[in-house]
Parts: structure tokens; C-alpha cells; sequence
């Protein structure tokens, strides 16, 4: 029989007990049986029976004391306790009760209704056996989703902070599990200086939120290690996720680019909420506003990488946070909100203070601390300030070629939306010589490059560059010309020799389809460091060995030599 | 009302319910409840009320689920008696108990002669 249950009569009367026990295993159930509490609580021990029949009053030990100990032993599980008695006073039957005493059966016994109390105990018994059951299923399955989270936080620990967010201009709040709330902060270093930051906010929370931001982080760190630009990382990053991801999650993000050479920086911000750019000693504000739809909404072809560029002084402060600090809500349910925000910058006196008090601010707003908030701040510092590590490289550039020259030709249709400098320094970074340089290869070439392009094929007058609103006009220019480029090229020539004691040169020499200017004047022009334009140049000649031009300004030479390895 | 020694209709009901153990289980009764009333003369004597109760429950429990419903009423005033700690009112009801009880005996030993040989 399916449901036959073992089931432990303790009765004093040997007439009762016999009855009892007779009742019970016509019923198909087994009847364990003990004349007093002492026997019951040991036999319970020994035979674990499923439902307990328990006279009240008994010697040696009463029904009470026994129905005590038999609970106890029996921990979570449920062993009802069925106790038999003719015992009228309400304070007895509480006294079942209270010593764990489930249901009773008054004397003389009924087998109808003993049989009824049976089943009906043991429908709960049952029923507390799933519940036991489902609960350590779910803390089984809780236990292992958190070793999942673990393992995927320790993984994704690893990607994301290969980046330099420990860098000393870079301030951040993020939860320790910002991962699963879809929160993702990364910064890196560009081989040409500056460096790449990025704080993003997926759709959603746990696992769904957590699973676009590896892809993206691989994209970011890697792109930006090998040079591409911010439009560049942009476009696959949207690309990839729109990819993998599935519909309805996305991830609202604010990409920036600061050059501390260029003194600039670049910003696209895709669905976050204002960022703020607070410069110079007014501490003006200037808001960096979403003006594009989230990465992963859109398809390739209809993406726009377009960004803005504002000038940088030494001092002038980046911060961008996601939705989670305007939206902090206090007891009314009132948010923090945009207005509060700006009381803050309003009411800061010292700029370095400022990430501490819009913190702060937050904290009393809401009343708690909470820590499911992500916040950022850039500082535009000198480069040499920042302790930047060496690039590393997988290879060891001892099987590159040693002796060659190539040429590069890129014209219109490339131009416009194709960036060669990625490509030509892996090619140039096969050579060991030039890996101790490589930060200065790659400022000088994008430094070339945008050079031949931004002045020689489109024409622009870095003269412009001169103050804020030209500075905005410049790029706005810019990216009007390029959208109409139909002819022109960009020439690189590259020349790499190396003598048999590991000491070598690399000659570059750059032209492009532009009339050619007058190197020298705008190398004259621009004596001061703090000015915004002009500046490429002067780079240039400062990271090269050697750096000339012709008469007519149309094919800038580079030269970069290295020494015998050791 | 009249007095109801044994109830007929708990008889019939356990005999048919018990089958081949009804005679072992009236049998069971007897030597039993013989135990309880040594118990209750006991606790008499040594003037332990609380045994006296105890016991009284007991018996009464037995006597109802056979059927001997007067002999149960005996022993429920006997349990009070414990209950309530008045030695001095025990001997009569213990002798009323011993009077039913050898009724109650006889016919259950004429009950259970139906079943022997």
C-alpha cells in the first residue's frame, strides 16, 4: 500500500493500546507500540515512525514530555502528534497543544474519525515534507547562482580592470555588484596618450544586465590598445551588441576621449543622463548631453559615431554618473533630480571637493547610504603625472622583418570613414626597435595623419582652433567636409632599416593632396603651449629624432631611430 | 435513567471490528482494569491523590472504550476526587468501582464463554 505509514501508539492501558493498534493496521498503516513517554521517545529514535498516537497521561514519563522530546528529535520534519485523551478542562488540551501536540482524539475511540485525523495528518505532514523539500531546492539553487555570480564577477573583475581606473585623475563610485545591477565602468590608456573612458548602463538587472558587458569591455580594452578611435570603438561596440544582444536590452553609455597632449576631449553620450564638463576657475558648466540613441539599439548602417569635441584646460574636471543619482529617491519619494545636482556645483567652492559632496548630498537626500549608485570624475592632469605602465606586447618582435619599405595610399571614399592608423602601427610594431617608442609613434602618427587630413585634403585653418566657440566650429567644419569628400589622398611612406647590431631608423614621409602650407610660420605662429592649435606640430618635432619638410610644405619627413639592443 | 452496565452496541461494534482478537482484547480489559483497581487501593492507602487521579483516568479511558459506561462515570468521580485531594471520600467510591467492576466482570466472563471450546 502505497501510503502505509509507521505509526507509534503510546497508551498506558494495554486494552486501549490493543484496541488502538488493531484500529490502526486494519487501516494497512504498521502500529509501533509503548505503555509509557520513556519507551515512545526510544522507540521514535530507533524506528523514526511517520505520526505519533499519544495517551496524555502516562507513568515513568507523561505524554507531555514525551510529545516535547519527539518534536525536538524530529527537527524540520513534521511528525504530528495525535494525542488521545479524556481530558475536558481547556487548560489540559492546552497543555497538548503547547508540548506540540497537533490534534486530538477523545475516548472512547471513534476508528471512523481516528482513520479521518490519520489521513488528515498526514496530507500535512506531506505537505510540509514538499515545502521542506522546495526550500532546500531553492537554497540549493540560490547557492549556486551565487557561486555563478562569483565566478562571472572574478572573470569579469579580470577584463575590466585590466583599464586604468586606479589612475590618479579618475574618481569612481560603483557597487560592488554593479555588474548584475548592469552598471559597467572602464578606462584605459591609448597607446598615443590620453586615455579612453567609458561608464555604461545596461537595461535590466542580474544576469541579462551582466551578460552584454564582457563583449563590450572586450571591445573597449582592445580597440583601445591598438589605437582606434573613439568612433571606431563606438561603432563595433554598437555593432557587437546589437549582435548579441536580445531585443529590449541595450546599454545606455557616455564614451570619452581626453588627449592631455591635445587638450581635448571628446564625448559621445548615447541615452545617460547629463554629464557635466566643469571647467576653467569660473567653474562654467557645461552639460554632455545624450544626443543619440543607446549601443546596441541601433543597426550598423544607421549608427552615428558623431561626438562632440570641447578644449581641456590642466584642472578642468569630467563627471558623468548613471541614472541611479538623479533617480535616488528620499522618504516622500521625491528624486534627487537635475536641480539638486546643479546646487551643488553651485555651492562648491573647492573643485577637487566636488565628488565628495555630490556623494554626500545624495547620502542625506535619500537619508541611508546605499551603494547602487555609479559615479565618475575625470581630472585633465599633466600626462607625466600619471604613472602610465608599458604597453605589453604578446610577441617578441624577433621574427618581424628587419629591412623594407611600403606605401600607403588612402583616398576619398576611405577618408571619410576609415581610420589606417590601427593598421599601420600593428605593422610598425612588429618591429622590436620601435616598441620602447610606441607611445610616441602613435602620437606622432595620429598627429601626422590628422595633419595631412584636416589640413592638407579638407582644407581646414587650425587658426580657428583659437577659443571655445572656434574650437566647436572646427569640428563641426570637419565632419561637413569629410561628408563631401570626393577626391584627395593621405600618402604614407614608411622605411624601416636595421644595422646588425639591433640599432635602426624608421622614415616616414607623408603627403597628401592639399596645396601645402608654410611648416615653418605655423611652427612660429604658435610659441605658447597653452594655445589650442598648432600644437600637432610642435608635438611632433619634440617625439620624432628628426623632423623636416620640403620648401613648398607638401611631405612632412619623420624620422625615429633606435639604439644597438642590449 | 436507568443505569447502563455495558452498552450492547460497543460490544457488538467491537466484536465485529476486532474479529478473531475480540475475546483476547475483553480478555486484555480484565487483567487490566484487575491492575488498576489493585492501584487504586493502593494510592487509597498510601493517601497519594495524584496516583489515585491518574489511575481513575486510565480506568475510565478503558471502561468507556469497552462499552462499561457506568464503571467509566465511577471512576471519572474517583478522578476528581484525586483531582480535587479528598482522601476522606475515596474509600466509598472505590467500593462503588469494586461493586460495578465484579458486574461488569461477570458479564464480560459470560460474553467471552461464547467464545471458548
Amino acid at each position: 500500500m502505497a501510503d502505509r505509514l509507521s505509526i507509534l501508539i503510546a497508551e498506558d492501558n494495554a486494552a486501549d493500546r490493543m484496541l488502538l493498534s488493531t484500529i490502526v493496521n486494519r487501516q494497512g498503516h504498521r502500529a509501533l507500540t509503548a505503555s509509557n513517554g520513556l519507551e515512545a521517545v526510544a522507540l521514535f529514535q530507533a524506528e523514526r515512525p511517520r505520526l505519533v498516537l499519544m495517551d496524555a497521561l502516562m507513568p515513568v514519563m507523561d505524554g507531555f514530555e514525551a510529545a516535547r522530546r519527539i518534536k525536538l528529535l524530529a527537527g524540520d520534519a513534521l511528525v504530528p502528534i495525535i494525542f488521545l485523551t479524556s481530558l475536558s478542562e481547556d487548560e489540559a488540551l492546552v497543555r497538548c497543544l503547547d508540548a506540540g501536540g497537533d490534534d486530538f482524539l477523545a475516548k472512547p475511540y471513534n476508528r471512523v474519525i481516528l482513520e479521518a485525523k490519520i489521513k488528515a495528518m498526514d496530507r500535512l505532514r506531506r505537505l510540509q515534507e514538499t515545502v521542506l523539500h522546495q526550500r532546500d531546492l531553492i537554497a540549493r539553487h540560490n547557492e549556486h547562482l551565487l557561486t555563478e555570480q562569483r565566478v562571472a564577477k572574478a572573470v569579469f573583475d579580470k577584463v575590466a580592470h585590466s583599464g586604468c581606473l586606479s589612475s590618479p585623475n579618475i574618481r569612481y563610485l560603483q557597487s560592488p555588484y554593479a555588474l548584475f545591477n548592469g552598471d559597467l565602468l572602464l578606462a584605459a590608456f591609448k597607446p598615443s596618450g590620453g586615455m579612453h573612458v567609458l561608464l555604461g548602463d545596461f537595461t535590466g538587472h542580474g544576469l541579462p544586465a551582466a551578460i552584454g558587458a564582457m563583449p563590450l569591455a572586450e571591445v573597449f580594452y582592445s580597440m583601445t590598445a591598438k589605437g582606434y578611435a573613439m568612433a571606431d570603438i563606438l561603432r563595433e561596440a554598437n555593432a557587437k551588441l546589437k549582435r548579441i544582444l536580445p531585443v529590449g536590452v541595450f546599454c545606455c553609455a557616455t564614451l570619452l576621449n581626453l588627449s592631455f597632449q591635445r587638450r581635448v576631449l571628446e564625448v559621445w553620450n548615447g541615452g545617460l543622463p547629463d554629464g557635466y564638463l566643469r571647467r576653467g576657475e569660473q567653474g562654467d558648466l557645461v552639460p554632455l548631453v545624450s544626443r543619440h540613441l543607446p549601443l546596441g539599439v541601433l543597426e550598423p548602417t544607421t549608427f552615428d559615431d558623431k561626438y562632440e569635441v570641447y578644449p581641456l584646460e590642466t584642472g578642468d574636471r569630467v563627471f558623468l554618473w548613471s541614472d541611479g543619482v538623479l533617480e535616488t529617491c528620499n522618504v516622500d519619494g521625491e528624486a534627487f533630480g537635475e536641480e539638486r545636482l546643479r546646487a551643488v556645483f553651485r555651492a562648491n567652492q573647492e573643485p577637487e571637493k566636488l565628488f565628495d559632496e555630490i556623494q554626500q548630498a545624495v547620502v542625506d537626500f535619500r537619508g541611508e547610504a546605499h551603494d547602487d549608485i555609479s559615479m565618475l570624475e575625470v581630472t585633465l592632469v599633466e600626462e607625466e603625472s600619471l604613472n602610465r605602465p608599458p604597453q605589453t606586447f604578446t610577441d617578441s618582435g624577433l621574427m618581424g622583418a628587419l629591412d623594407w619599405s611600403a606605401s600607403f595610399e588612402y583616398r576619398a571614399r576611405t577618408l571619410k570613414r576609415f581610420n589606417p592608423l590601427p593598421y599601420l602601427m600593428q605593422l610598425l610594431l612588429d618591429v622590436q626597435g620601435l616598441r620602447a617608442q610606441a607611445g610616441a609613434l602613435y602620437t606622432v602618427f595620429a598627429e601626422l595623419y590628422s595633419n595631412a587630413l584636416e589640413h592638407g585634403v579638407i582644407g581646414l585653418d587650425s587658426s580657428l582652433k583659437r577659443d571655445a566657440l572656434g574650437f566647436a566650429r572646427y569640428y563641426q567644419a570637419r565632419s561637413e567636409r569629410l561628408a563631401k569628400l570626393e577626391d584627395g589622398y593621405v600618402r604614407f611612406h614608411l622605411e624601416v632599416q636595421q644595422a646588425e647590431d639591433g640599432s635602426g631608423r624608421l622614415a616616414v614621409r607623408v603627403e597628401d593632396s592639399g596645396p601645402g602650407f608654410d611648416v615653418a610660420t605655423a611652427l612660429k605662429a604658435q610659441p605658447s603651449n597653452e594655445l589650442l592649435c598648432g600644437r600637432g606640430l610642435r608635438l611632433i618635432s619634440q617625439l620624432s629624432s628628426n623632423c623636416d619638410w620640403p620648401e613648398d610644405g607638401k611631405g612632412l619627413r619623420v624620422e625615429f631611430v633606435w639604439p644597438a639592443q642590449a | 435513567m436507568s443505569i447502563v452496565h455495558v452498552d450492547a452496541t460497543v460490544l457488538a461494534a467491537l466484536q465485529d471490528f476486532m474479529g478473531e482478537e475480540y475475546p483476547v482484547l475483553l480478555d486484555t480489559y480484565l487483567l487490566d482494569s484487575e491492575e488498576r483497581l489493585r492501584m487504586l487501593r493502593e494510592a487509597q492507602r498510601d493517601g497519594d491523590m495524584q496516583a489515585l487521579r491518574l489511575t481513575a483516568h486510565s480506568f475510565k479511558g478503558s471502561c468507556s472504550n469497552v462499552g462499561a459506561l457506568h464503571l467509566a462515570a465511577l471512576c471519572k468521580e474517583l478522578e476528581e476526587i484525586g483531582r480535587r485531594g479528598q482522601p476522606d471520600e475515596a474509600p466509598t467510591w472505590i467500593a462503588q468501582v469494586e461493586e460495578e467492576f465484579a458486574r461488569v466482570k461477570s458479564l464480560f466472563q459470560a460474553e467471552r464463554a461464547r467464545f471458548t471450546g
